[in-house]
């Protein structure tokens, strides 16, 4: 019996045939897997066949919320969209903050599935009068932001929405799902599914109220993790002031800052681009999330050049490394732009960025010819970053079509996979494994394509104290940072928390809030449990050991200059230590008994 | 040991410091109603997309109130001593008057439109103001209400003074 932090319904919805079904929450998943990223990946592997195209019909969408979601645990707004990714056909999990996810939970839903395809264009308005499909003709081709205002306009000021902008329409494989026209869940492709369902958008106006199992404890948990959190660098004050920009000047101190499609990992311009920078050209205020104490969001304006008068959100640290280093580009104005346009055209801007930096390799390498490019696509040209972004989020010429599928795409059909600086088919972000050893472990084995939110080593080999330059050690390292990120994402609490907290701070606001008794050790175990659940759904998806692995650079370019020059990653041992800390076999597969002893037998 | 002295605190919101995360709104509804429910909040943040500017909403404790004036059961009653507006449920028969007759929305109805709900200052201690981390939410004395607006404008006149300039 559920005490509090759910609200004990789900909805589902079938596009195909406009059926509307209001279900009960599965008291033993929800007790197994949280909720969110957990109980939505869950969901998935009952009913979604791992083989499928996931622009087909038979893919599902699960937008999941927490149980710490819309309370006053700190920066708990977290909202999750959970399928079968676009980008690589891998278990994809890409979250968001915002309001959204709990505005969702108020309607009364802990989740919802879409499922099918609409004939036509259709949004879905969520409130407490009912819940109703509507007509999105009018709203296809309009920017994200376009669609948050009109669809506000047309249901309720104050209502909540997601949408996906014209990449998403367009099947961009590297499209995002936006949220009130600003915040986005970025990574996997995910917008691409949702367009493949003729799903413009949700719109959801919530009324009711969430409960708590004790509130006693809940209240003196949420109020000691708040101090804690006010207490650390960035959650306590650096976060509000520079953002996650801050990371530009601390990695790039470290010659870990992918420059130049990675041929590099030292940006000397960095100083130009770095949350200092932003801080003092672009920022207006700083923006908070439902519930958060750390308000690291970026609201910002471009003040001066062409495209002065532009105003928006972000950019976070990942997108200015990816348009910026990554690309060359030093002009933070042009950075800034690049970001706003990714937002409306509802693109990733990590896979963004790094497409269009290996665009210009390619280019520069004379394997893209001349012509099939209308301008001079080189390295450190903001004009070609935006132009670049214009064409990707059009998609009216054949050139625009290849960018919108990602870098790997993209240098496969030029005949160089290999400049593609991506795991899985997904680019990966910020952080040189060359330089940070475990970070290039973490985005081996991410069950979503390289990614740095699923297990964010740098916290400890960059901002902590274990040496970044070392193999030792790293395989557990990622395994526990993996562990607590999954069941950390199903609570619907921010991964920035835990610049502060750690999984017995989580597990003492989740077990107030759901009456669930959780210590640590149960909550790292369900972390697993879901990792190994995500890996599963993987392995029958035809994922195998091979793909495990990074970019060729990676592993056999040095780093060419600055304070990790000479670097390079040797993957192979601390791979298979990785496998034998998880309790794998050889080729990467949970044995038998890992899968017992996390319960999830039935799963394999 | 201190003897003697007065106290009179009231909620100072500096709008500028808002960043519209709205832990406030939760910390209120929790702290009335023991639920996370923003619709029973005391306290609204009001929240511009297009410039992202957030301003809460809140009731300021009317030295003359309206809502006080057209109550007709006086269910609310200006106590002299604290400076809270205060209500009281069993009196009030619902009749929406107050809601009606306060120019600033403070008199709310909850979410299940058959209850008044007013800010009620926690009884001296908001919860709102425990909660918010931007601090543009204070409970202080009447005299330091507007300090903060006084000192950062008159650090910017302390800076032109400062290095020889001329304010006239």
């Amino acid at each position: 019996m559920i005490k509090g932090g759910y609200m004990g319904k789900i909805l589902r919805v079938n596009l195909t045939n406009g059926s509307i079904d209001i279900e009960n929450i599965n008291d033993s998943w929800a007790r197994k897997y949280i909720g969110g990223r957990g109980y939505g990946t869950r969901i998935i592997m009952e009913e979604v066949d791992p083989k499928i195209d996931p622009l087909s019909e038979d893919n599902k969408v699960v937008i999941a919320t927490g149980p710490l979601c819309s309370t006053m645990a700190p920066s708990s707004g977290r909202v999750m969209v959970i399928t079968k990714g676009a980008l690589n056909g891998a278990i994809a999990c890409s979250n968001s903050g915002g309001h959204f996810g709990p505005e969702l939970k108020r309607a009364g839903f802990d989740a919802v599935i879409i499922e099918g395809k609409a004939p036509n264009p259709v949004y879905l308005w969520i409130n407490k009068n009912g819940i109703e499909l509507r007509s999105a003709e009018h709203l296809w081709g309009k920017y994200t932001n376009e669609t948050d205002e009109i669809m506000k306009k047309e249901t309720h000021p104050e209502a909540r929405t997601m949408e996906i902008g014209p990449a998403g329409e367009k099947l961009s494989l590297i499209a995002n799902v936006m949220f009130d026209g600003h915040r986005a869940a970025g990574r996997t492709g995910v917008g691409a599914v949702v367009g493949s369902k003729n799903l413009k958008g949700i719109v959801v106006r919530g009324y009711l109220g969430v409960k708590v199992a004790d509130k006693d404890a809940f209240l003196k948990a949420c109020y000691k993790t708040r101090d804690i959190l006010s207490k650390d660098a960035f959650s306590g004050g650096g976060g509000a002031k520079y953002g996650t920009a801050m990371l530009v000047n601390v990695i790039n101190g470290v010659g870990g800052l992918p420059t130049r499609n990675a041929h590099d990992a030292y940006f000397p311009e960095a100083e130009k681009i770095s949350g200092e920078m932003l801080t003092k050209k672009n920022l207006v205020r700083n923006e908070g999330c439902d519930s958060c104490p750390i308000a690291c969001g970026r609201v910002t304006e471009i003040r001066d050049g062409k495209y002065k008068g532009e105003h928006g959100t972000g950019p976070e640290y990942e997108s200015i490394w990816a348009f910026g280093a990554m690309c060359g580009v030093s002009d933070l104005n042009a950075i800034v732009m690049a970001n706003y346009l990714c937002d409306r055209y509802g693109l990733d801007t990590i896979s963004a960025g790094s497409t269009v930096a290996c665009a210009m390799d390619l280019y520069e390498s004379g394997y893209i010819p001349k012509e099939d490019v209308p301008f001079e696509l080189k390295f450190g040209s903001p004009d070609a970053l935006v132009e670049s972004i214009r064409l990707m989020g059009e998609q009216n010429t054949e050139f625009g079509r290849l960018l919108a599928q990602g870098s790997y795409r993209l240098a496969e059909y030029y005949g160089h996979p290999e400049f593609s600086m991506s795991v899985k088919k997904q680019e990966f972000p910020a952080y040189d494994p060359r330089a940070i050893k475990g970070i290039g472990l973490e985005y081996a084995t991410s069950n979503r394509g390289a990614c740095h939110v699923r297990g964010y080593t740098v916290a400890a080999e960059v901002l902590g104290n274990v040496d970044r330059l070392k193999y030792e050690g790293k395989a557990e390292l990622a395994k526990t940072f993996q562990d607590l990120t999954a069941a950390l994402d199903s609570t619907g609490i921010c991964l920035f928390t835990t610049f502060g907290l750690i999984g017995k701070n989580i597990a003492e606001l989740y077990s107030a809030a759901t009456g669930f008794e959780c210590d640590e050790t149960e909550f790292m175990r369900i972390g697993e449990r879901i990792w190994n659940m995500e890996r599963l759904f993987n392995i029958k998806a035809g994922f195998t050991k091979k793909d495990d692995t990074l970019p060729p650079r990676m592993l056999k370019e040095p780093i060419q200059t600055g304070p990790s020059k000479g670097e390079v990653e040797q993957l192979d041992k601390m791979l298979s230590d990785y496998y034998k800390v998880r309790g794998w076999d050889e080729n990467g597969i949970p044995t038998k008994e890992k899968l017992k002893e996390l319960e999830i037998e039935d799963l394999a | 040991m201190v003897k003697g002295g007065v106290s009179m605190k009231l909620l100072s919101i500096d709008i500028s410091k808002c960043t519209g995360c709205r832990a406030c709104e939760y910390a209120c509804s929790f702290a009335h109603t023991g639920e996370f429910n923003p619709l029973d909040s005391r306290i609204h943040i009001n929240e511009f997309l297009d410039d992202f500017v957030f301003i809460p909403s809140v009731c300021t404790q009317c030295e003359d109130a309206y809502c006080v004036g057209v109550c007709p059961t006086h269910a609310l009653t200006k106590n002299r001593e604290t400076g809270v507006v205060e209500y009281d449920p069993n009196k009030c028969i619902v009749c929406k008057q107050c809601v009606i007759a306060c120019p600033w929305g403070s008199i709310k109805l909850d979410h299940t439109g058959e209850k008044i709900i007013k800010c009620d200052l926690c009884g001296g201690d908001p919860e709102c103001v425990k909660v918010c981390q931007a601090k543009a939410l204070k409970f202080v004395e009447v005299e330091d209400v507007v300090l903060d607006k006084q000192h950062r404008n008159a650090v910017y006149y302390k800076e032109i003074v400062s290095a020889g300039g001329d304010t006239s």
